[in-house]
């Protein structure tokens, strides 16, 4: 009797619903089949937009992407089941809204590459534009003053902002202090660049005088620009370390402020770092305040403690705004500049992410 | 080495919340004494009060006396940083430090405090205090690699080798097995009976068999019902506990009969 229960157990037939698809058609797409249908559709949408209108790569990714999604879904539909085809739409849409999202990325890195590297030469990173009047020239002093300007400007935020971040971790318990640090902290985020810009020229217009130009002034605006970016970014890191290792620290008789630059510290560090040179990215761009507080000059000046500086932004600005006369070198000057930010800016990020690769608490045998 | 511990009149609060109520007992030194009882009921808490650990917690506070061999832990002046030190503490999770190595996890008392220690004491306590856990010998060709890439179990033995390698008087040890295989388990055990030459070990556990295996005496944790405060109901010799206890709430819980 129970033998032949069991029996009946395992031969598991008749009602059980079958794993096979049930659709009108009953068979696969081979994988290159829409690897087919997709360039056909690219080809026809490219035609039409070219036959209707002029050559042109964002309406025929668009217009492609619509034959294709329509076309795959009836081919779809007839060779597998009408859930195949819902699948493969979705999967169409969702790839066309990524290769649009990377049209823009990508025309801007050609549109930079090509027009900067007219000018990117020696030339350019070794002279100023002192005395330069068309031809030849180059950047040197306004990488310098960025560079500059910047460094100033990470020696301030930074440890005002990691003890800030501590302070709100650590300390701060939500406390009254605490979250007014938070309130304006998220506020400070959302400062448009030119108010701290104007913000560092009042406060420095107090001590000097107006029309004062100096670096320092640039670094305090990018400062109130930068502390917000660390703090969070700190802040966010700090949260993430487990509270079982401070109290493991706190167990072993460790008192909390070495519990927190011996543990709490160490265990957050490649997040911070990177947080950290995120920030300096955010930062080394900006043109507006550095407009209004370091000015501009054609000469090499590497203090940031006297008179005016030159910084990429900037420099890249005015050979747009006020190129002399013939353009063409001033033009090619402004895009090597801004090749030349790009650079850093990407550097800093790789920079970002091989410090979060090497601090990284290891795991692992 | 090892001290005794004299709980009076202890109630531990959670901002306004009373976790544990009116406690008093004494632990002896050289024991180890087994704390059971029911989920929430307290007994992390109060092993917590035992080292000061519990005022990390904000708005957590206690009101009474613990005193380690006459000294009031609680009273005026005292620095929690070094009654820390004295009492020792092993928790359920094992914890490494994830950026230290296990050689490092061993030393972290020491290296974290800034005390200097020449390199030869210091490999001398490494081997000493990992012997101590029983992990020596699984670990001792990989004293650089990092602590966290050890199993659940020698992590474990690895948080108990950092804890008496700072040789504190009192070791405080909440579920150290509950993450912890029956071999791992029973490693443990064996370490905390040679530890009770050296050490008072207080230890919470939810397994039975255990606290009758390892413990000589047993505190048994209750609580009336919920957000009521959770009290010491019996404290006695463990074969007593286990055998012939006097109160019904004990007999019904170790026997299984319970809520
Ligand atoms: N950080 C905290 N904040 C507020 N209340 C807490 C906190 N930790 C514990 N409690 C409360 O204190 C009481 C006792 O908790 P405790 O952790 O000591 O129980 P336990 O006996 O260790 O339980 P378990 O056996 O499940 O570990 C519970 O009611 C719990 O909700
Ligand atoms: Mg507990």
């Amino acid at each position: 009797m129970t033998i032949t229960e069991h029996d009946q157990d395992t031969t598991n037939d008749t009602d059980e619903p079958s794993l096979e698809a049930s659709g009108r058609g009953q068979g696969t797409l081979p994988e290159w089949v829409r690897w087919a249908v997709a360039a056909a559709s690219l080809a026809v949408g490219g035609l039409l937009v070219a036959f209707l209108w002029k050559v042109n790569i964002p309406f025929t990714v668009i217009v492609g992407a619509l034959i294709y999604v329509v076309a795959i879904y009836l081919i779809s539909r007839t060779v597998e089941s009408q859930r195949h085809a819902v699948d493969r739409v979705v999967t169409g849409v969702v790839t066309t809204m990524f290769l649009l999202s990377l049209i823009p990325l990508i025309s801007l890195v050609v549109t930079v590459v090509t027009k900067g590297a007219e000018r990117f030469d020696a030339q350019f990173f070794t002279y100023s534009m002192r005395g330069v009047l068309g031809e030849g020239g180059g950047a040197y002093h306004a990488i310098m003053g960025t560079l500059v300007i910047t460094g100033v400007t990470t020696l301030i935020s930074v440890p005002i902002g990691i003890f800030a971040a501590i302070y709100l971790v650590e300390y701060g318990n939500k406390n009254a202090i605490s979250r007014a640090l938070t309130f304006f902290v998220d506020v400070m985020t959302g400062i448009p660049s030119i108010v701290a810009g104007l913000f560092a020229v009042a406060l420095f217009t107090l001590f000097l005088g107006p029309g004062t130009r100096m670096g320092i002034i640039g670094a305090v605006a990018l400062t109130v620009l930068m502390i917000p970016v660390v703090v969070k970014s700190t802040e966010e890191m700090l949260r993430l370390v487990p509270n079982e290792l401070r109290e493991a620290s706190y167990a072993l008789g460790v008192p909390k402020w070495l519990t927190i630059s011996k543990v709490v510290l160490p265990t957050a560090i490649a997040g911070i770092a990177t947080g950290v040179t995120l920030a300096i990215a955010r930062v080394i761009g900006e043109t507006a305040p550095l407009l209004v507080t370091v000015g501009t000059t054609d000469s090499t000046n590497l203090n940031p403690f006297d008179g005016r500086m030159q910084t990429l932004p900037v420099y890249a600005y005015y050979s747009y705004a006020t190129p002399g006369i013939p353009r063409e070198p001033y033009f090619a000057r402004m895009w090597a500049a801004a090749l030349t930010l790009m650079l850093i800016v990407m550097a800093l990020n790789v920079i970002a992410r091989l410090i979060s690769k090497y601090f990284a608490p290891k795991t692992g045998r | 080495m090892s001290k005794q511990i004299d709980v009076k009149d202890l109630n531990i609060y959670y901002g306004d919340f009373l976790a544990v109520q009116d406690v008093s007992t004494t632990i002896a030194p050289r024991s180890i004494t087994a704390l059971i009882g029911p989920s929430g009921c307290g007994k992390s808490t109060f092993l917590r009060a035992l080292n000061r650990m519990h005022e990390v917690i904000p708005g957590a506070k206690v009101k009474g006396s613990v005193e380690l061999d006459g000294q009031d832990m609680y009273g005026r002046g005292v620095d929690p940083v070094l009654v820390r030190r004295k009492v020792g503490m092993v928790f359920q999770k094992p914890n490494p430090f994830p950026t230290m190595s296990i050689k490092e996890n061993v030393l972290a008392g020491v290296k974290l405090n800034n005390k200097r220690i020449k390199k030869s004491e210091a490999e001398e306590l490494v081997e000493s205090s990992l012997k101590g856990a029983n992990l020596w010998n699984e670990v001792k060709d990989r004293l650089d690699k990092p602590g966290s890439g050890l199993s659940g179990g020698q992590q474990q033995r690895l948080c108990i080798a950092r804890t008496i390698a700072v040789k504190p008087e009192v070791v405080l040890m909440d579920e150290p097995c509950s993450a912890l295989d029956p071999i791992s388990t029973l490693a443990v055990e064996d370490l905390m009976a040679e530890l009770k030459n050296d050490y008072t070990i207080v230890i919470v556990t939810h397994n039975m068999q255990q606290a009758a295996r390892v413990s000589d005496k047993t505190g048994f944790f209750n609580i009336e019902g919920t957000g009521k405060p959770g009290k010491l109901v019996e404290y006695d010799e463990t074969s007593k506990i286990f055998n012939n206890p006097s109160e019904k709430a004990t007999e019904d819980y170790i026997s299984g009969r319970f809520g």
